[in-house]
């Protein structure tokens, strides 16, 4: 399974294996990672899975859809790395994949 | 320091309320009771993902079991309270056990509206709100398979394109003259009927269903035209109510749900409630509503778990919803009674459009269909009071907050 490297809101960092087919959502969830909330279970419909994508891992993942690039306009300090975790299906080549999550959910 | 929380109703908003309590430092004893057998659960992909089978039954918990032993979480699950005694601060579950409590928590949900008619109590007749009605109703789901549905709602809806993508023949009976008519305008209903009607879906306004015959099981049903619907399956959804007689049984004050303040409190102090079952004051709106919603449940659960925690913090949000149906996804985003004015933004054609519902300039609630930029900038105006300037509203090409 690949691991995937969570960085909490405080910097704590926690290494979790993933389940193939999962969302990155899906597994942030079942391990309790801070701060991220995904109140629609991976709808994209609330921008409350906000996280930011590590340099080497963004070109590993398919591009942002018009919904969810709407969805991040008004999200919690939204930057070019920023995605909705529920939109990313975990795949073996994301082995090692670094993702921070933000202080805050979207506002309000 | 409370020692005893006890929750009754394991649902979106029990499960939001463990996750507080926990969360904010709770360490008393916590006992989670739900008349379902699973781990809570999400109830919105039961219409959709799930019914296809895309979503498989492992992934609909919110947590692993090992949450819940972890947080020091006594579930019980597959149990139904029977009674409350307010007096002695004791819940009393089917079986005989009771439990004391120092503070409950109820979260009973909502329940679906049970169609009147002859020939109800025909098998073959499905409503859709837990796991179990999805297994009973995909065991009549095969390609073919004559399916009606009775209600053009969001449960309706979802429903007939979620049978329709699995190839069966589908029949939605809507007794008003338009889909969705208590939630959406009318605009946004005649997208979502042609949407239904380009995948295949016979879907009739104006039906008023007057019965159902078969023999032993729903064969057809009759509506008041004379019309009948030949069916295979049979499947409900005509609105939900609120669950509460555990409440007004005990004596706790009710009226199209529980009543609770805006810090969630029932009429008995040491009793709060959440979610579906309640109807509480919205300080934005300026009015008591009672919402069915994931987020309300999820919101109002966690004000509750505060509040319980002393920590004297109002419920004030405004609240949202969302639908998928085929392609489509549905935003809605505040509450349109009262508004003077409806402004349609892009064209429907274009199948990504919203319509702004306003008073005096004041955004109230905007409708997005695939328009998620919209919906985000709509919660942002809705919750900060923005007058808007109706003109440019219209104008879609400039973005809402700054159509002011």
């Amino acid at each position: 399974m690949p691991r995937i490297v969570f960085i909490e809101p405080d910097g704590n960092r926690r290494e979790i294996e993933a389940p193939l087919g999962v969302t990155l959502m899906e597994v942030a969830r079942q391990n309790n990672v801070r701060g991220v909330v995904a109140q629609c279970g991976g709808a994209c419909a609330c921008a409350t899975c906000h996280v930011y994508i590590g340099a080497s891992g963004l070109a590993k993942l398919e591009p942002r859809e018009d919904m969810e690039e709407g969805m991040l306009e008004l999200a919690w300090e939204p930057r070019d790395n920023s995605r909705l975790s529920c939109q990313i299906h975990i795949t073996a080549n994301l082995d090692g994949l670094e993702v921070t999550v933000p202080a805050r959910q979207r506002v309000p | 320091m409370t020692s005893t929380i006890v929750i009754v109703g394991a649902g979106q908003a029990g499960a939001q309320a463990v996750d507080t309590l926990r969360r904010e430092g709770y360490a008393g004893r916590l006992v989670l009771i739900g008349d379902e057998p699973e781990l809570p659960y999400q109830r919105p992909p039961l219409s959709k993902k799930y019914l296809a089978g895309e979503l498989t039954a492992d992934r609909l918990p919110f947590r692993h079991r090992s949450f819940y032993d972890e947080h020091r979480v006594e579930l019980k699950l597959g149990v139904r309270a029977q009674r409350l005694d307010p007096g002695t601060r004791r819940v009393v579950l089917v079986g005989g056990e009771e439990l004391a409590y120092d503070r409950l928590l109820l979260c009973l949900g909502a329940e679906s509206r049970q169609l009147a008619c002859p020939g109800v109590e025909l098998a073959g007749l499905h409503y859709l709100r837990g796991i179990a009605d999805v297994t009973a109703i995909q065991a009549g789901i095969k390609p073919g398979a004559r399916v009606v549905i009775i209600g053009g709602g969001y449960i309706g809806l979802e429903t007939a394109a979620t049978c329709r993508k699995l190839g069966c023949q589908v029949t939605v009976l809507e007794m008003a003259d338009r889909v969705m008519n208590r939630v959406v305008a009318p605009v946004v209903s005649q997208f979502f009927s042609q949407e239904h009607r380009a995948h295949g879906v016979n879907l009739i306004c104006d039906a008023r269903v007057v019965g159902l015959e078969g023999r032993g099981r729903v064969e057809r049903v009759l509506c008041a035209d004379g019309t009948h619907h030949e069916a295979d399956l049979l499947i409900v959804g005509v609105g939900c109510v609120a669950t509460t007689r555990l409440a007004s049984d005990a004596g706790l004050a009710c009226d199209n749900g529980i009543l609770v303040d805006e810090y969630c409190r029932t009429s008995d102090a040491a009793v709060y409630a959440a979610g579906d079952c309640t109807n509480h004051p919205s300080p934005h709106f300026g009015r008591r509503i009672r919402l069915e919603s994931v987020d309300n449940a999820f919101e109002q659960a966690k004000s509750a778990a505060l509040n319980m925690l002393d920590r004297n913090i109002a419920h004030d949000r405004v609240p949202w919803f969302w639908s998928d149906q085929f392609e489509n996804k549905l935003l809605i985003i505040g509450l349109s009674q009262g508004h003077d004015r409806t402004v349609v933004r892009g064209d429907p054609a274009t199948r990504s459009f919203s319509v702004c519902y306003l008073k005096d300039g004041e955004l109230l609630a905007l409708e997005a269909v695939n328009h998620s930029k919209d919906y985000m900038a709509a919660r942002k105006v809705i919750s900060e009071r923005v007058r808007l300037d109706p003109g440019k509203v219209s104008d879609p090409s400039i973005a809402l907050k700054d159509a002011v």
